[in-house]
């Protein structure tokens, strides 16, 4: 079921660049009151952000905030050295949402994300992707027809189908059984080895080496 | 299940709007009806009108391009809540903001797949729908032609609409208000178009071309409006 070797092989091949996101002085609003201000962070390639806080502490916000969904009140985010491409192009973001159509199979929702989300840097085959996930089985099922957490594992396949930099992750590990956290576990430390970053919001256990950025409870 | 193989395709689709395209037209293929919903809703508002008018001929068949044409724009406007809001919903609207595409793009994409599932299919069955409102046989392409310069027009303008409601649960009658009002001079040049006949004093090329005109004006507009209150929705 896991081929940790696919995994392993195809993220050696093409490592990333070496790259620092960073953030200074972040202040973020959500309708009209402040969920946090000054926030400043740096994480260099290989590295890894694990946001922790209590619910309502602006997790999500500041995944959405550094996937450029929401506008900064104040402050500044860069990604270095400054390509083309926005940050927001170059992340992958894992909401809550798995961004799945119900009526289309998982390979075709997979194959819709390679051509959609590409720029160029490549992936995993749609198949091979499943395989990683040990989604094989439910390749032809429409995307109704899976589990909770099997939405989940077809929606984590998308960063392996597509090849991003930057990960931003909200609760990746929701609904998923005890194996495929280890398994996720995995494929995210094989992304860091190769260069990439995650920045992943939690209340769990991931299992990432990275500095831990505790939001405070609103008050 | 049986009706799922989930064949892949032999080649990847590359383009990343090709793609889009295809995946939006599947999905709604698989809805269910999506097409043929639309074009028993456009006959049933044209048997309405037909029943309330009553069995007066000469009457029915002079007014049958504004009946068609009224029909045809309340049937669009079934399927547009839908045209961004699922995607809203399913988390894949924050997908195709992460692509390097232009929104504009997908946006203008998007109302092209949409028109061909639900504009297209009127503009094809409007002849068989005017041959029931006794309309003349030598007007049933002036109302075909019309309808299809003029739907994708009103795709458009119902683009916008739904963007900016997007992010409402129960945003329908608030979007049908939002764009009737724009769908006016739409309506005014695809009926003057619909009605003109051999006989009739306005020839067909002068409302056609200006209905042509703000279709181009809606591709040219509507996608950038539509993309900026999608930029929105997160605030």
């Amino acid at each position: 079921m896991i081929e940790e070797s696919v995994i392993l092989v195809v993220c050696a091949a093409h490592g990333f660049i070496i790259m620092q996101l960073s953030a200074s002085r972040l202040t973020v609003e959500r309708g009209g009151r402040i969920l946090f201000s000054d926030l400043s962070f740096a994480i260099e390639t290989g590295g890894s952000l694990t946001v922790t806080g209590p619910n309502g502490a602006g997790k999500s916000t500041l995944l959405r905030v550094l996937a450029g969904f929401l506008p900064l009140a104040g402050g500044t985010l860069s990604l270095t050295p400054a390509s083309g491409e926005t940050l927001a192009e170059q992340a992958h973001y894992v909401g809550h949402a798995d961004a799945l159509k119900s009526l289309l199979t998982v390979t075709e929702n997979l194959e819709f994300l390679g051509p959609m989300l590409d720029a160029g840097r490549g992936g995993m085959a749609v198949e091979k992707a499943l395989a990683a996930f040990g989604l094989s089985h439910v390749a032809g099922l429409p995307a109704a027809y899976l589990s909770a957490g099997q939405r989940r594992r077809v929606a984590l396949a998308r960063l392996l189908v597509v090849k991003r930099p930057v990960w931003l992750l909200d609760e990746p590990l929701t609904a998923l059984d005890a194996a495929s956290q280890g398994l996720m576990a995995q494929i995210m430390a094989a992304h860091l080895a190769e260069g990439g970053m995650i920045v992943a919001a939690t209340h769990t256990y991931l299992g990432l080496a990275g500095r831990e950025l505790r939001l405070g409870a609103v008050p | 299940m049986k009706n799922a193989k989930g064949v892949p395709a032999k080649h990847a689709a590359k383009s990343p709007l090709f793609a889009l395209f295809i995946r939006d037209l599947r999905a709604s293929q698989r809805i269910g009806g999506g097409t043929s919903l639309g074009v028993v809703f456009f006959l049933i508002l044209v048997t309405l009108s037909a029943f309330a008018i009553g069995p007066d001929l000469a009457l029915l068949g002079k007014i049958a391009p504004a009946i068609l044409w009224i029909s045809g724009l309340l049937a669009t406007l079934l399927g547009f809540d839908r045209l961004f809001q699922a995607d809203h919903e399913d988390g894949s609207l924050d997908l195709l903001l992460t692509s390097s595409t232009p929104l504009e793009l997908i946006v203008l994409v998007k109302c092209l797949a949409h028109w061909i599932v639900t504009g297209l299919p009127l503009a094809a069955a409007a002849p068989f729908f005017g041959l029931m409102l006794n309309l003349p046989i030598n007007q049933l392409w002036s109302v075909t032609l019309s309808l299809l310069a003029g739907t994708p027009a009103l795709t458009l303008i119902g683009a916008i609409g739904a963007a900016l409601t997007v992010s409402l649960r129960r945003g329908g009658l608030l979007l049908a208000i939002l764009i009737l009002p724009l769908c006016v001079p739409v309506l005014i040049f695809g009926v003057a178009a619909a009605s003109a006949g051999p006989d009739s004093l306005v020839p067909f090329a002068t409302p056609f071309l200006i209905l042509c005109a703000l279709t181009l004006i809606a591709i040219a507009g509507a996608p950038f409006a539509a993309a900026i209150a999608l930029r929105q929705t997160g605030t």
